[in-house]
């Protein structure tokens, strides 16, 4: 089951919310609606569902309803209508007591401008949802500090925020938000407010982070890079509307509209795409099997030049070339061995394009996809990079 | 106009008023209170010898007030003028009478304020009348005082609580109000209770302009002294009352001093508590 699951959420600020209720069902726009009765739709309408352990992204650009909309996760913002799941509870319909336990003991956020409290040490703040939760001081203090430890910050807790550079509150945030020890954490453009290094080195702890706590988070950015390179599934939002939900590679494959489509247009995307979607099947030989005579069949079979090489496991050895081959024919040779080169390019899975360019430039064979225990899974050939970077779909390779 | 005859506001409120005097079961135990609470003040002051007393009120100051080599001699020697000019009993009385309504200003005000930043229903209601309590002349308020409370020190203080408890409430709600949205919804975020919200948020947050406004309210109350000199409060007011009646330039002078040297002090007590400690 989901970990959250939101049914028809809705937010409509204004003095009159069920006639701007009805108008949107029947289909008017957010400006009609804001005209005819003075209503600001916030969040129109919204089902989703987030999976346990996933980074869930909501992206959107400012006025698209993305931070309204995490606030109806914990209700500081009251929806109008529709409802939000959490665990099997609908929070849209407790009872504040219900609704704080919820806060303590289930969701926990991280703000952009980071929400410290400027009165108190990092430790104090950190300790802070410790201390609602009603913890004993030993408790909570080792709590606290362990979560400094975790972002990195173990010996700042006696200093004040107005001390700590912006990169450092935010860990001091995000820590906040860790001791409380939330299964889900809520972030609003959590680093949108820091210098592009210090946030791609946050996004890259979040991530490290991810690997070994696995929270389920809602994570706001209006930067799609971000969104691409946290996300393990992006929600595009306009006009408080949801336009698509999908991975970072299908929605830059498969845009729901045009919106999305030119959202996407300028991302480079030899960053998000991975190898595995590039990589075509491999003709290999398996050695101690294949001798030199069908490898050269197989090269011309295929109208290639050389040829991966692996045992019955496919466990990728190395690779041969035509010429030598041809050489080892000649001297009426079977030893496949003596002509394999072992040294050859491998990239995993997971290695995202970008960093098999250069390994693709200065060679003329193809890169080896390889699995975690080095079973040759693929090659990718600069085909059909170069046709994933022109934004052409790439499955056409087989 | 003179055909119409004139509405009869005055006997309105004089019906009012002494319809309210009748209400000797709530102004009795309030002067009481009030009472108490001066001579409480009177008897803190009057345990030290004057000397001592001296030396305290400069330490505090040096203490407070930001370690100000410069303000504390100022305030030493300030206060041993005062002592020699035979000022000395009437500066306490005036501090008494000034605490005892900047005390009551802060009971009845702060929680006033905070539950005007609560509600803007409470706030609007609210606001005119602390704007009615700034501009009516303070003198007006002498009557209904003596009214209520007889001739004395009680009347002074609750003429000065009426006129000198506007910016506590005021800066009270401003200060709640302004704490960062971002920061009330951490604190809701984690689950907090209004109460915890109040005391471990927004109160420490507002604490610097709930400070401010504790300064004002001080310093009308010293404002107020002289005015209220005029209903028997005694001190350094009914001094400068008498120099006044007297024409006695001299004499007026000295007191009217003595009630600056006081304000300075009061001022950068209340202003050093209010800024913040740490560091």
């Amino acid at each position: 089951m989901a970990k959250i699951e939101v049914e028809n959420l809705t937010k409509v600020f204004g003095k009159r919310p069920n006639r701007a209720i009805n108008l949107l069902e029947q289909g008017k726009s957010k400006d009609e609606i804001l005209k005819e009765t003075g209503c600001t739709v916030g969040v129109n309408r919204t089902n989703f569902s987030v999976e346990a352990g996933e980074i869930f992204v909501i992206m959107g650009l400012s006025g698209s309803g993305k931070s309204t909309l995490v606030r109806l996760l914990n209700r500081l913002i009251d929806p109008t209508e529709g409802s939000v799941w959490v665990d099997g509870d609908d929070l849209a319909r407790m009872d504040d007591k219900g609704l704080r336990k919820v806060r303590r003991e289930k969701m926990s956020m991280v703000f952009q401008q980071f929400g410290l409290f400027p009165f108190r040490t990092i430790l104090d703040n950190v300790a802070y949802g410790l201390e609602i939760q009603g913890l004993e001081d030993q408790d909570k203090k080792k709590k606290a500090e362990d979560a400094l430890q975790l972002v990195g910050l173990g010996g700042y807790g006696n200093m004040y925020p107005d001390e700590l550079s912006g990169g450092m509150q935010q860990r001091v945030g995000l820590a906040r938000a860790l001791a409380a020890d939330t299964d889900i954490l809520l972030m609003d453009e959590a680093f949108s407010a820091l210098d592009p290094l210090i946030r791609k080195e946050m996004q890259d702890e979040l991530l490290e982070l991810q690997e070994r706590m696995q929270k389920t988070i809602v994570f706001i950015t209006h930067d799609l890079d971000e969104a691409l390179r946290l996300g393990d599934r992006i929600t595009i939002m306009k006009d408080g509307r949801i336009v698509q939900i999908g991975t970072p590679e299908d929605i830059l494959q498969h845009p729901a509209d045009d919106y999305v489509a030119q959202f996407v247009e300028d991302v480079d995307r030899s960053k998000v795409f991975t190898a595995e979607a590039v990589m075509k099947r491999p003709e290999t030989l398996t050695i101690d099997k294949d001798g030199p005579r069908v490898a050269l069949q197989r090269m011309k079979k295929e109208g290639i030049s050389s040829l991966y090489v692996t045992n019955k496991d496919r466990t990728l050895l190395g690779i041969v070339h035509a010429d030598e081959v041809s050489e080892l024919v000649e001297q009426g040779s079977e030893d496949m061995r003596s002509v394999l080169h072992e040294n050859v390019p491998a990239v995993q899975k997971d290695t995202v394009v970008k960093e098999m360019i250069e390994l693709l430039t200065y060679k003329n064979t193809p890169v080896a996809v390889v699995d975690e225990d080095n079973r040759l899974v693929g090659i990718v050939v600069r085909g059909s990079v170069m046709a994933l970077l022109s934004g052409k779909e790439v499955e056409a390779v087989e | 106009m003179n055909k119409i005859t004139p509405l009869p506001l005055a006997d309105w409120i004089d019906a009012f008023v002494s319809w309210l005097t009748q209400a000797e079961f709530i102004f009795g135990p309030l002067t009481d209170i009030v009472g108490y609470l001066i001579s409480g003040f009177e008897w803190l002051f009057g345990i030290f010898p004057p000397w001592l007393l001296l030396l305290i009120m400069t330490g505090l100051t040096f203490w407070f007030a930001g370690r100000k080599i410069g303000l504390t001699v100022f305030v030493l020697l300030g206060l041993l003028l005062i002592w020699n000019l035979g000022y000395w009993e009437d500066m306490v009385l005036t501090l008494a009478i000034v605490l005892t309504a900047g005390l009551i200003s802060i009971v009845i005000g702060v929680p006033v304020g905070i539950w005007m930043s609560r509600s803007p229903v409470v706030e609007g209601a609210v606001k005119p009348v602390l704007d009615f309590m700034q501009t009516m002349p303070a003198f007006v308020y002498l009557i209904p005082a003596v009214a209520f409370f007889g001739i004395g020190m009680v009347p002074g203080v609750v003429a000065s609580v009426i006129f000198a408890m506007p910016p506590t409430i005021r800066f009270t709600n401003l200060g709640i109000r302004q704490v960062p949205t971002e920061i009330i919804e951490a604190s809701e975020a984690f689950g907090s209770t209004g109460n915890q919200k109040l005391f471990k948020v927004q109160l420490p947050m507002a604490k610097t302009t709930i400070m401010a406004g504790i300064n004002q309210t001080i310093m009308l109350a010293l404002s107020m002294v002289v005015i209220a000199s005029m209903i028997g409060a005694d001190g350094l007011g009914t001094a400068v009352y008498f120099a006044v009646g007297r024409n006695d330039v001299g004499g007026g002078f000295e007191a009217g001093l003595a009630i600056v040297i006081v304000a300075i002090i009061l001022d950068r007590l209340t202003q050093g508590i209010g800024a913040s400690k740490r560091k």
